[in-house]
């Protein structure tokens, strides 16, 4: 049996991959680069339960977390990954101007979720080498706060993007529009998480 | 949704640096950047080889009288730390998962080149700085392992330099793995099937989901700790509140998968060398698959018998035992495997043939001796001894880097056009074989009767056996040699390989040597049976190299 | 033939066994034993060492003959045999390794059990686990279960305090610290260890003991010693530049000789 097939008995009618056009598939790598982070997550999740479960730090020493504002912040994310995806939506359509508010509703809510962790921060009657929970409490907001802070900003890249006429994220260069997407919905999954964890629990 | 890309996006040809330039530029080729990581490898290799030696000076003797204590720790850190995230893990994977992964899957390029390209040049860099980090305040001297609290204690400049260049290595690692994963699931050439993939190929997507797994959980510990060295935090720091075996738990979650993201890759290349130089298909295709995949599952659960001695429960060192102990099972599969992929071949003993036999032979010693340290009782006594020492350099030693030698012996001619010269191939297997072995063989009895790692000072009853260990460190390093003169002498002056020298299958061996920018004229060839070899299968005669 | 092959293949398998077995009772590789503890683990030690002489002497037999045999002659062309697999060999070579990984286990699972290894977490002595510094790992060494537990009264206790670079020990009986452990001989010793600034270990070779004594979190080793002698204790975690000199000794005695060092050191009468 030959394992090698002549080029002429070849008759596969599918799109040639190493030719110029092929499937799209960033959105594939963001996805697992987006699984990659979530790992690092998952490593700051899996010290802070041990920590909780391991290193008691006796009944005086644990703060009780004011829920009003975190569950602000649960509300705006999660809005945001509505008005997002209603952008998204939107770009489909190619109705660009309204895309363009939503994603500024959106961005803007990144925004607001942004501020009103800065002022749970300066409320907050623990600092970061306070003691153990309140340097993991400080390092996984921390690092989640640096991903919306990243997100926010490539909202609002995305938002010039598809404001300059003929701009370059339009109905047929959706991918940076999906991806910044994806990785929105990403952050916001995230949150969910911490919340559970850090603040219900 | 289908887009129109360039497949090289890179600059207009005459932008484009030519010859040997090529190599220190930011190319997109895939061919160029795994020769980049396999010759940037090598240096380092030989860098972390020079401290080896030097460790193995001042072990001649059972004071610590060649270099003053503190520097002994960073040369046995900075060892440790060069060989496993700038020799081994980017060659293995990077340089010739990259150079070999395209051509295996029809395809003209890696899935993202650019990615490609950042994540080779993360490494010269982070190489750099963990080097100079010697040189300005004294390098991490903690160990590879960088436990707390001495990790915390030690000088902080040396030990933050450390963290941010394994950051580094851990992201290009990282971007590696995401470029693998997609090459091979998303940009296999029509008509081919994911069971008709060369084995490699099947190796480089089990270790690619280890590293998107494992390495970010390392990168979250290594920031962690950094935040206790500069910021004062206790996350594993007991005077502060903190707990050292958590620290424990989570690097050893990503460490060890590294060592299966160091051998995966190797146990791949094997397959596709075996066949060829024994003119006999693979044997066992499918169970060698799911043994990969077996070791990829059993490999995520069984870090902590890294920690059998540090303070565990019993129910989690039973646990840990009995999973370390079943994969045994899958990798032992994959060895007697190949032995029957030898067994009735017509064998060529040349270069390549005899560093993947070595490999066979150093690798069962290795996963011996790991299967008696999975044994929680067994590995009370030998726990940090030399005895672990000799245990992990047969499988990264006499595993891996024999692999890698072998492979390049193996792909020298495509890499190059030319051929290397067989008889120096055979001297240097020897050399290195014996050395390798004269070094780390009585290593186990070392550890057996008292010998503690990382000192630089021991019982004086120990003396003999660590010259002996020296001398054979001093063949090794020797070796090389007669290896890098092949080298040269080949580039230079040797014999025209022609397409393929070997007579092999597999695509890489359909076009010229080296390929060109595409890969092959043409289209992709379509190989649904990489391994066709064998009495029945050939209707050619064959034209065979010693 | 295969019946010629069969037959090589059960003889050579058979002078394999019985060269794995002898050569483990005749290579000695490890050192002197004693305490209660080492020939339990020189058992376990023995068994892993002839199945590794089986495995590994096999396998390199098989490559080196492969080599041998199989090799290309001079001006020979053509291919080896044309063999994919070979499904009953696979289910052997499957099966073969999961019995022996699997008695491997639970034989190491009855040596670790014989060791002591099942100890349950110790607590403070009222049972309670109030603060972090109660909590108390057990280490191996304390003998089965059902045998007498830790806190029984013939059991000697003594407190280690690792630092670097260098192993402290306290006798609460008495009041005696010292830099040396001593010990009487066939009395089990209950040894509670704490670290002051890195992770240290405590390793006696002759002893087949090691545990890590940790910052912020006691652990605990018992021991037995069945063997008159000075032994070394070995730091067997890397704790600074000094690791490799941070060594000490345990003096087993007789129990008399035991005792006049306990009175003739100890701070109080006894």
């Amino acid at each position: 049996m030959t394992s090698i097939i002549p080029k002429e008995q070849s008759s596969e009618n599918k799109k040639d991959l190493s030719t110029e056009e092929h499937e799209d598939f960033r959105l594939f790598g963001l996805i697992a680069f987006l699984i990659a982070d979530g790992m690092t997550f998952a490593g700051f999740f899996a010290a802070y339960l041990t920590f909780k479960a391991v290193n008691p730090i006796g009944p005086d020493a644990i703060y009780e977390l004011e829920l009003p504002l975190p569950t602000l912040n649960t509300v705006l994310l999660l809005v945001s990954s509505f008005t997002f995806h209603k952008a998204g939506k939107l770009l489909e359509k190619s109705e660009s101007k309204k895309c363009q508010k939503w994603l500024l509703i959106t961005g803007a809510l990144g925004v607001a979720f942004l501020v009103s962790q800065m002022f749970e921060y300066f409320t907050l009657p623990f600092g970061l080498t306070d003691n153990l929970f309140a340097s993991t409490f400080y390092a996984l907001t921390g690092f989640h706060g640096l991903h919306v802070t990243l997100g926010s900003i490539m909202i609002m890249i995305i938002w010039w993007q598809t404001r300059i006429p003929g701009g370059r994220v339009n109905q047929e260069n959706k991918f940076p529009f999906e991806a910044v997407e994806l990785y929105w919905h990403f952050v916001d999954g995230i949150w969910v998480v911490l919340f559970i964890i850090l603040y219900l629990l | 949704m289908t887009i129109s890309l360039k497949p090289n996006n890179s600059p207009p040809e005459r932008l484009q640096p030519t010859g040997w330039l090529k190599y220190l530029s930011f190319s997109l080729d895939h061919k160029v950047i795994g020769l980049q990581y396999l010759v940037c490898g090598f240096l380092f290799y030989l860098i972390g080889g020079s401290l080896a030696g030097a460790i193995r000076v001042e072990l001649t003797s059972p004071l610590s009288d060649f270099m003053p204590r503190e520097v002994y720790n960073q040369v046995l850190t900075l060892h440790g730390t060069i060989m496993i995230f700038l020799w081994i893990v980017p060659v293995v994977n990077g340089a010739f998962g990259n150079y070999l992964i395209p051509f295996y899957v029809g395809a003209r390029d890696m899935a993202f080149p650019r990615l490609n390209a950042v994540a080779f040049w993360l490494i010269p860099p982070s190489g750099l700085m963990l080097i100079t980090s010697y040189f300005i305040n004294g390098a991490a001297q903690s160990g590879w392992t960088a436990y707390p609290p001495l990790s915390i204690t030690t000088p902080a400049a040396g030990q933050i330099i450390w963290i941010l260049s394994v950051l580094l290595l851990g992201g290009s690692s990282i971007f590696g793995g995401i470029n693998f994963i997609a090459t091979i699931l998303k940009l296999r050439r029509p008509g081919l099937k994911l069971m008709q993939l060369p084995m490699y190929c099947w190796a480089m997507l089990g270790t690619s989901i280890l590293v998107v797994l494992s390495t970010p959980v390392l990168a979250g510990t290594l920031i962690l700790l950094s935040f206790d060295i500069v910021a004062h935090t206790g996350f594993f720091n007991p005077s502060l509140g903190g707990n050292v075996i958590v620290y424990q738990h989570l690097f050893w979650f990503y460490s060890h998968p590294a060592v299966y993201i160091m051998v995966l890759p190797a146990f791949g290349l094997v397959s596709e060398i075996l066949p060829i130089h024994s003119r006999k298909p693979l044997f066992g295709y499918t169970t060698m698959v799911f043994s990969i995949m077996g070791i990829v599952v059993l490999g995520l659960v069984v870090w902590a018998h890294h920690m059998f001695t540090s303070g565990t429960p019993p129910w989690m060192r039973l646990f840990f035992t009995i999973a370390t102990a079943f994969i045994a099972v899958p990798t032992g599969i994959k060895f007697f495997n190949w032995v029957a992929t030898l067994w009735g071949g017509k064998i060529s003993l040349n270069g390549a043939m005899l560093f993947s036999c070595g490999f066979i032979i150093n690798f069962v010693l290795g996963g011996i001796t790991g299967v008696a340290l999975a044994q929680v009782p067994f590995d009370v006594h030998v726990h940090d001894t030399y005895f672990v020492v000799a245990h992990f350099h047969y499988i990264v030693y006499g595993g891996s880097v024999f692999v890698i030698f072998s492979s390049i012996y193996h792909w020298f001619p495509k890499f190059t056009g030319k051929m290397l010269n067989e008889n120096l191939g055979r001297f240097h297997f020897i050399i290195t074989f014996i050395g390798f072995n004269l070094c780390f063989a009585p290593q186990h009895w070392l550890g057996l009767n008292g010998m503690p790692r990382r000192v630089a000072e021991y019982d004086p009853q120990f003396q003999l056996i660590n010259q002996i260990s020296s001398v054979g460190a001093l063949l090794m390093a020797l070796s090389t040699l007669p290896f890098l003169w092949n080298i040269f002498q080949s580039i230079l002056y040797g014999d025209e390989a022609g397409d393929n020298p070997w007579n092999a299958l597999t695509p890489e061996w359909l076009t010229s040597s080296p390929p060109p920018v595409e890969n092959w004229e043409g289209e992709a060839p379509l190989v649904i049976e990489p391994y066709g070899y064998g009495e029945k299968n050939s209707n050619e005669p064959q034209e065979v190299n010693k | 033939m295969p019946k010629l092959s069969a037959i090589i293949t059960l003889t050579s398998s058979l002078i394999l066994g019985v060269g794995g077995v002898w050569i483990a009772y005749n290579v000695d590789m490890l050192p002197a034993s004693a305490s209660i503890n080492a020939p339990v683990y020189d058992e376990l030690y023995r068994v892993l060492f002839i199945i590794g002489c089986i495995l590994f002497i096999g396998m390199t037999a098989l490559v080196i003959y492969s080599l041998i045999q199989f090799r290309r002659r001079p001006g020979e062309t053509g291919d080896g045999i044309d063999l994919e697999g070979n499904i009953t060999l696979e289910i052997f070579w499957t099966a073969v390794p999961a019995i022996v990984v699997l008695f491997v286990g639970l034989y190491s699972y009855d040596i670790y059990d014989r060791m002591g290894g099942m100890q349950p977490l110790m607590h403070d002595h009222n049972g309670h686990m109030e603060s972090q510094n109660e909590r108390v790992w057990g280490g191996i060494g304390s003998g089965p279960v059902e045998a007498a537990s830790s806190s029984n009264s013939s059991s000697l206790p003594i407190e280690l305090t690792a630092m670097q670079f260098a192993f402290i020990f306290h006798y609460p009986k008495g009041d005696i610290i010292t830099g040396e452990l001593h010990v009487p001989i066939g009395r089990e010793v209950s040894l509670k260890m704490e670290s002051k600034d890195v992770i240290h270990a405590f390793w006696v070779p002759q002893f087949r003991l090691k545990q890590d004594v940790i910052p912020g979190q006691p652990t605990i080793l018992n021991f037995t010693p069945t063997k008159k002698g000075n032994f070394p204790i070995v730091c067997a975690e890397l704790c600074g530049p000094y690791h490799g000199g941070m060594r000490s000794n345990v003096i087993v005695d007789e129990q008399e000789d035991f005792d006049n060092w306990l009175r003739e050191n100890s701070k109080e009468s006894i």
